[in-house]
């Protein structure tokens, strides 16, 4: 591209229905400038969404997009990809969308390892729905569904990455701008599956997951000497539920794309205008 | 339950049977493949009715010199690896009719051949040993078969080494000698004097295969780059066939991890561009119909196949059933116009697995493609000429280069769903430059962004009908027209009952019209054909007439209804007898 891209050519003009002081701000805009920092292209990048509050983020971003169906963003994104491989796909969701309903894809998109970048706005709650437990809320979080809590341990998506397989594990939070961007820009530039869970605090139905909250019990785990490429020091971040992390938590720098893996490198959108050289050769095994 | 008529065509009926794990697929598979590179037409099917318990499987053959399209109640020969094969086969079989077997075996020592029928007992498993190896027993039966029949045993010869020649030479040739020993012994042990038993050959080049092939192929003719499945019986050799073929021509196969995944990763590829398809059976269709409404509402053009078996639940998975119209024509919530095509044959497979390609690009709306277990598992004969690649024709649609999107765009916004006359908008690939736009399964304005104005969403929702509807105005929707065009009696049918139903006209004493109709959304009116008629049948395997239903509403006219949901396909003679019982004709016997 001639021009260089600024992060706002990432900006459509709709302007977000989120509510003032929403996480989810912060996390787009980290989304943009990492985009911007890595050359990538609005015409060339595709965004999926899924359902709940970030899910419009498509509507937010210029750029290509598919705002589908609940819970199926990585599916998409995965089809995405493979068609054009040249395309940057980014997959955005919720924790609903990508620890609840779209539980089972993410496993999957984790062990498939294609080549783009999945962000989880995780607010620990149903916003869009007004405000009902979601996987990863607190075992006593009270909710009008919920009223003495879910009773049950909240996901851990980082272990689950883990288990699947995962070559690129890392957690943010959504108003400290700079790592956030950072750390997205990495996952970017990861050869394989990205995945980067987003503290993007809800601020009106999550009264105890909040700002003020994050920023007094998060630890960068790059202030700690954290080295992510060493898989058991990763593994204890991970499982250790007793402190919330920032940082890139595991980068397997051995990860090779399934792009790589099954040499599909080239976009599938030109075909002839008749059946393809060699169609013939189908019939022919049929004798 | 039904009539038997003896006057059949000049057909032979061949049987391999025993239990699962016998190798009874490949036996069959391999004889049908000798007796298409001889020349002859040849139709297989797969699955017998268990009528007793699980566990036995056989593979049937009917083959003649011209073509055959059906499966009839008769068995000429049989090769029997256990008892119950032949219990199971009793009222297929005939006086004359000859059984193959192993009196050797120890379960088939005191095997009973009925009265007036021929055993001939071949030491299989002996000869298979003295061969090469006991594994090739069921080759030495189809060496015994050619005995019986006088076939040319090179034809045999040429079979087994296309099955066998990946696994090199030697194993050929022990094939080949093992089908020789079968042969010769049975010309040293038995007199046999069957005329009309013998297989002729004729020069001819015939290509063999399903209907789950035909739909493979016809998806990579049709430049399907991309496709995700999971597996599922009888859909699950779609994805086989694709396997390592749709690579050579720059595509992918990806096995997803359940049918959600597969419609959505259809979906993206889709969206990215790629000519995309997913196939499933009816579970698989309702967990994608979700799906479905936000393909059709983003308008994407996507080939979903639908291959039917027995339903609801997990039904019976390896029976036949046409159960799935109602699902495909109105399942999901909302309104979908949608697009239906059913072929009913397995060349129509291929043709309109390219013509549902064409639809879809053309309107950018999701196809349903409709087969079914009958017509997927099937062997067929054809000229190969059927599948002329050269007449294979792409259309892909209103889609515009780089060029053409200022001419699309307001304010330097592309504009993906424009309510134009016909209701089919310009369409970009993600990549143009300049076409950045969101598609949703929100009601959307011109611009893909979110709605909820009262009148954009009426412009939509009809901009969108306004696509069927001038399909249905414009595209050809021929129907498939056989036996007498002013005969009283009209039988109307869908999907792979067509066979059955042409070869069962000819049995009939009486003159009938039968239409054949592969589009059911948009579909062709058939009004006049209802009205002209004074008796109207419709044929299909399920219990309520799904099909016959959609016929009374379009026609207003009350039409009568021949249903099997027994889980076995349509006969040509059983149906006939059907026919016959309806329309009060004599019935030839």
């Amino acid at each position: 591209m001639s021009t260089e891209i600024r992060f706002t050519d990432f900006k459509a003009d709709t302007q977000p229905t989120w509510c003032p002081g929403c996480g989810d701000f912060g996390t787009m805009n980290g989304m943009m400038k990492a985009l911007a920092e890595t050359g990538a292209h609005p015409d060339e990048t595709f965004i999926v969404a899924g359902i709940g509050c970030s899910g419009k983020i498509g509507s937010y971003m210029h750029a290509y997009a598919l705002h589908g169906v609940h819970g199926r963003a990585l599916p998409v994104g995965t089809g995405v990809k493979l068609a054009n491989p040249e395309l940057e796909v980014m997959v955005a969701g919720g924790d609903g969308d990508g620890f609840s309903i779209g539980a089972g894809h993410f496993v999957h998109a984790v062990r498939r390892n294609l080549d783009m970048t999945y962000i989880v706005m995780d607010n620990r709650i149903y916003g869009l729905t007004k405000g009902q437990a979601s996987p990863t809320s607190r075992a006593d979080f009270e909710t009008a569904t919920t009223p003495d809590g879910p009773q049950q341990p909240p996901v851990n998506p980082l272990a689950l990455a883990l288990a699947a397989g995962g070559t690129f594990i890392a957690q943010t939070f959504a108003t400290d701008a700079k790592r956030h961007a950072e750390i997205v820009q990495a996952a970017i530039e990861h050869d394989g599956f990205g995945f980067v869970n987003v503290f993007s605090p809800c601020v009106t139905f999550n009264d105890v997951d909040t700002y003020e909250y994050f920023r007094g019990n998060l630890v960068d785990v790059a202030d700690e000497g954290h080295d992510p490429t060493d898989y058991d020091a990763a593994t204890s971040v991970i499982m250790d539920r007793e402190q919330e992390y920032q940082g890139i938590l595991w980068r397997d720098d051995s990860s090779v794309s399934y792009h790589t893996q099954h040499g599909v490198t080239t976009p599938m959108t030109e075909i002839d205008e008749g059946a393809p050289e060699g169609a013939m050769d189908l019939v022919r095994e049929f004798y | 339950m039904f009539a038997r008529f003896d006057d059949m065509p000049a057909d032979f009926n061949w049987a391999v049977g025993g239990e699962a794990g016998d190798g009874i697929d490949s036996t069959g598979k391999i004889f049908a493949q000798a007796l298409s590179r001889a020349g002859r037409h040849v139709f297989t099917s797969k699955d017998f009715a268990s009528r007793i318990r699980g566990g036995y499987t056989a593979y049937k053959i009917r083959t003649a010199l011209e073509p055959v399209e059906s499966v009839v109640d008769r068995l000429d020969v049989l090769i029997a690896l256990t008892p119950r094969t032949i219990e199971e086969n009793l009222d297929e079989l005939h006086p004359g009719s000859i059984i193959i077997y192993d009196g050797e075996r120890t379960t088939m020592e005191n095997v009973t051949i009925p009265e007036e029928m021929l055993g001939v007992d071949v030491p299989l498993k002996r000869l298979a040993e003295d061969a090469g190896g006991a594994i090739m027993r069921n080759v030495v039966a189809l060496g015994a078969a050619c005995a019986v029949t006088g076939f040319p045993i090179e034809n045999l010869d040429s079979a087994l080494d296309k099955r066998f020649s990946s696994k090199g030479t030697v194993l050929v040739e022990n094939n080949q000698e093992a089908a020789r020993a079968g042969q010769q012994y049975v010309d040293d042990e038995y007199a046999i004097d069957t005329p009309e038993f013998h297989l002729e050959t004729t020069d001819a080049d015939y290509v063999l295969l399903n209907g789950d092939q035909a739909i493979g192929m016809g998806a990579i003719a049709a430049g399907c780059r991309f496709y995700a499945g999971y597996p599922i019986t009888p859909a699950t050799a779609v994805m086989e066939y694709l396997t390592g073929r749709i690579e050579r021509f720059g595509g992918h196969v990806l096995q997803a991890e359940d049918e959600l995944s597969a419609i959505n990763m259809a979906l993206g590829a889709a969206r990215a561009g790629a000519r995309a398809m997913t196939a499933t059976s009816g579970p698989g269709i309702d967990l994608m119909t979700e799906t479905f409404g936000l393909v059709a509402t983003s308008e994407t053009p996507l080939v979903i196949v639908d291959v039917m078996r027995s339903g609801p639940s997990t039904g019976m998975p390896t029976k036949q059933e046409q159960g799935d119209l109602n699902t495909l024509l109105y399942g999901g919530h909302g309104e979908v116009p949608r697009f239906v095509v059913a072929p009913t044959t397995i060349a129509e497979a291929f043709w309109k697995t390219v013509e549902a390609f064409n639809l879809a690009e053309r309107y950018q709306t999701p196809v349903y493609l409709v087969a079914d277990l009958a017509m997927a598992v099937t062997e067929q004969t054809f000229p190969h000429e059927v599948f002329d690649m050269d007449a294979v024709e792409i259309d892909r649609g209103r889609l515009l280069d780089a060029s053409e999107v200022e001419e699309w765009s307001i304010d330097g916004k592309f504009t993906p769903h424009a309510a134009t006359d016909n209701g089919v908008s310009p369409r970009v690939l993600p990549g143009t430059p300049g076409g950045v736009h969101m598609s949703t399964g929100l009601e959307h304005d011109a611009f893909g962004r979110r709605t909820e104005d009262t009148s954009v969403r009426v412009d939509q929702v009809d901009k969108r009908q306004r696509k069927y509807d001038v399909a249905g105005e414009t595209e050809s929707l021929e129907v498939r027209s056989f036996g007498a065009p002013e005969a009283e009696t009209l039988l109307l049918s869908w999907g792979s009952n067509e066979g059955a139903i042409v070869e069962a006209l000819e049995l009939l004493d009486e003159p009938v019209r039968f239409l054949s109709v592969p589009y059911l959304s948009p579909r062709p009116d058939l009004t006049a054909a209802v009205e002209d008629a004074t008796q109207v049948i419709v044929v299909e395997c399920n219990k309520t007439g799904q099909f016959a239903d959609l016929i009374e509403h379009d026609t207003l006219q009350r039409v009568e209804r021949i249903n099997k949901y027994d889980g076995v396909r349509f006969k040509a003679d059983e149906l006939a007898a059907a026919i016959a019982d309806r329309t009060q004709m004599e019935v030839p016997v």
